[in-house]
């Protein structure tokens, strides 16, 4: 059993809107899983659902592939999750940030790890400092030690580049291959499609419904079709006006547009 | 799980500590309150401003009227001489009532017949009219009876008061409004600060979207509850026995029950209010809605329902019944009992269950409501 989480057949609506429709896939141990697809496609509500913190209409995410012999409760133990949102305690330090989280996933003896994940993430020397004060891609570092502590199975990242600058954003994925050593399957949702290469397998999906996945290389050659990255500002501006004058289809990511003929 | 919720306590304290704004809601806030309250509610009357038309300006007509000065409850302002100086002195609240002696007073006293005084009294506020108006027979009576004893024994006789009421007031032996009031206050005090600490806090977590990690943790919606209540609990505590100590040294307040019934009392009444910020956390969106609801749902009723201020015997029945949901009306009756009376916990045991009720009761309808809430 190499699968560590499936997806099964998740439906979602939110009143009238079909917000996943029908989606279904597999999850495979300590590699890099991919969800692509621009914004409003459906992916953190996807990752709400594996999370558990969103009521699918129907489908069911089955976790026995990384489910320890133990209760069934457990489970929450082992999924870590990292939302869009910053949403730890900016008037609480690193120190004490990583500590709550380790309480009350009732982690003794943390202080080791602590240390461990902070020099990992380079956040050593902040250690003291309130999460508010610190960067934007130090805050993402500081989630992703928060959530390491309590060592879970499988990571759910939503969107974790998303607003982080580019330095900070090659970094962070250095630490995320550096997580595959310590056996954690990780997911992250991504709209940017210049980072679907260092995926280890692609789930791609539009409009609540998954349209094609594969490894890298596989979506690449079933495209058959150019990509055309434009990065342009304001894009909401540019994205109407190419929505209305060229044929071809014109998908939004974040700051930029996709243009494929 | 008692690890998880002390570590959620922990947490929260770490937090309070470091906001200035909630120390100074904590430590500032109530005692201000006890003394403004304290000083502004009190519907003992004392130096009434009093003017006086004395027509007649003769030995007696002084006699009386120093008798009424001599009270603690007027204080003889104007002298008063004609009669559009008494429309003015009324009209401009300068004095709260006029009297108009009439020219032959003395001569008429003398003669045995009847004479009246015209008492004209601001008639605006009911309450302090209607004690006014019986400080004012009390005093008239006590003169006449004077009057009366002198005469008779001027005359002989030895004279006989057949029936004499002698009252005894317990527990407040000087009907002091204050110490009346001040169980009413540390209520309302205690009241609006503890709901509204919780309900903010709790609805803090969601705004800033930071409940999201305890909820994918193994946290349940119980332990996170009672992580929250304990270290507000432990603070109110602390508020409680400042305001007791304040209420000591401005209003003379003194406990005369026991410490320890006025401790379970207490404990008692503050998961009751701090359930209440908790389910509040749970219907409010942002932290200023959560504030206004606190505000409302906490003040109010203490103010009008909880027989603070009203006696709700004097309710109608409708009322009286509505009464019931607000947990001040309960503690009041603790606090009074223990501060005023003096009285063994078996006295108001019904009202420690209430409040016990209460606190279980929302306590549960906030865990369903919270863990329904992680699923939408």
């Amino acid at each position: 059993m190499d699968t560590a989480v499936s997806v099964k057949n998740i439906m979602k609506k939110f009143g009238e809107v079909t917000a996943l429709n029908d989606i279904s896939f597999n999850i495979k141990k300590n590699k890099i899983f991919g969800l692509v697809g621009p914004d409003g496609a459906g992916k953190t509500t996807l990752i709400r659902i594996m999370c558990g913190l969103l009521k699918a209409d129907s489908g069911e995410v089955d976790f026995s592939g990384i489910e320890s012999a133990g209760s069934k409760g457990k489970i929450k133990n082992e999924i870590g999750y990292l939302s869009q949102k910053f949403s730890l305690y900016t008037d609480l330090t690193v120190d004490e940030n990583i500590e709550f989280i380790a309480d009350i996933h009732g982690v003794k003896n943390y202080q080791t790890r602590r240390d461990e994940l902070l020099q990992f993430t380079r956040l050593k020397d902040f250690r003291h400092f309130q999460a508010g004060k610190l960067s934007g891609g130090m805050k993402q570092k500081l989630a992703l030690a928060c959530t390491l502590i309590y060592r879970p199975k499988i990571i759910f990242l939503d969107e974790p580049t998303t607003g982080v600058d580019p330095v900070s954003r090659r970094e962070f994925w250095i630490i995320l291959s550096g997580l595959l050593k310590e056996n954690i399957t990780i997911l992250i949702s991504t709209p940017y499609m210049d980072e679907a290469e260092r995926f280890n397998y692609i789930v791609m999906m539009n409009n609540g419904k998954l349209i094609s996945e594969g490894t890298p290389a596989e979506i690449k050659a079933a495209l058959n079709m150019t990509v055309m990255e434009i990065v342009c500002i304001p894009v909401r501006d540019a994205y109407k006006i190419l929505k209305k004058n060229v044929r071809s289809d014109v998908q939004m990511f974040g700051d930029r547009l996709n243009l494929i003929f | 799980m008692f690890t998880r919720i002390i570590s959620i306590s922990v947490k929260e304290f770490r937090q309070i500590f470091r906001d200035k704004r909630s120390l100074l809601i904590i430590f500032l806030l109530p005692v201000s309150l006890l003394a403004l309250f304290g000083y502004a509610i009190s519907i003992d009357v004392e130096n009434i401003k009093l003017g006086v038309f004395d027509k007649d300006n003769s030995e007696t007509s002084r006699k009386y009227l120093s008798s009424l000065d001599a009270s603690a409850y007027f204080t003889i302002t104007d002298h008063i001489r004609n009669d559009n100086e008494v429309n003015e002195l009324l009209n401009n609240g300068k004095i709260y009532a006029a009297i108009v002696i009439p020219d032959n007073f003395e001569k008429e006293i003398q003669s045995d017949k009847n004479v009246m005084i015209q008492y004209i009294v601001d008639g605006v506020d009911a309450s302090t009219a209607g004690i006014v108006q019986n400080y004012l027979l009390a005093v008239t009576y006590q003169f006449n009876s004077k009057i009366v004893t002198e005469e008779l024994s001027r005359k002989g006789i030895k004279s006989v008061t057949p029936l004499n009421a002698e009252m005894q007031f317990w527990y407040n032996k000087d009907l002091d409004s204050t110490l009346f009031f001040i169980p009413g206050l540390i209520a309302m005090i205690l009241i609006i600060i503890t709901v509204i600490l919780t309900s903010i806090s709790l609805v803090r977590e969601k705004e800033f979207s930071t409940i999201e990690q305890i909820r994918i943790s193994p946290v349940s919606s119980l332990q996170l509850i009672l992580g929250k209540i304990t270290p507000y609990l432990i603070l109110s505590l602390f508020i409680a026995a400042s305001i007791l100590l304040m209420g000591g040294i401005l209003f003379g307040v003194e406990v005369k029950g026991s410490y320890m019934d006025l401790f379970i009392g207490t404990v008692c009444y503050l998961l009751a209010t701090l359930s209440m910020g908790v389910f509040i956390s749970t219907i409010a969106e942002s932290q200023q809605v959560a504030f206004q609801i606190s505000q409302l749902i906490s003040q109010l009723p203490t103010i009008i329902f909880s027989g603070f201020i009203f006696p709700i015997e004097s309710m109608p029945y409708f009322i009286q019944l509505l009464s019931n949901i607000t947990p001040s009306k309960y503690f009041i009756i603790i606090l009074r009992n223990i501060l005023i009376k003096g009285t063994e916990l078996s006295v108001y045991i019904d009202q420690i269950y209430f409040l016990l009720i209460f606190s279980a009761i929302f306590i549960f309808i906030s865990a369903i409501r919270i863990k329904r809430e992680q699923m939408t």
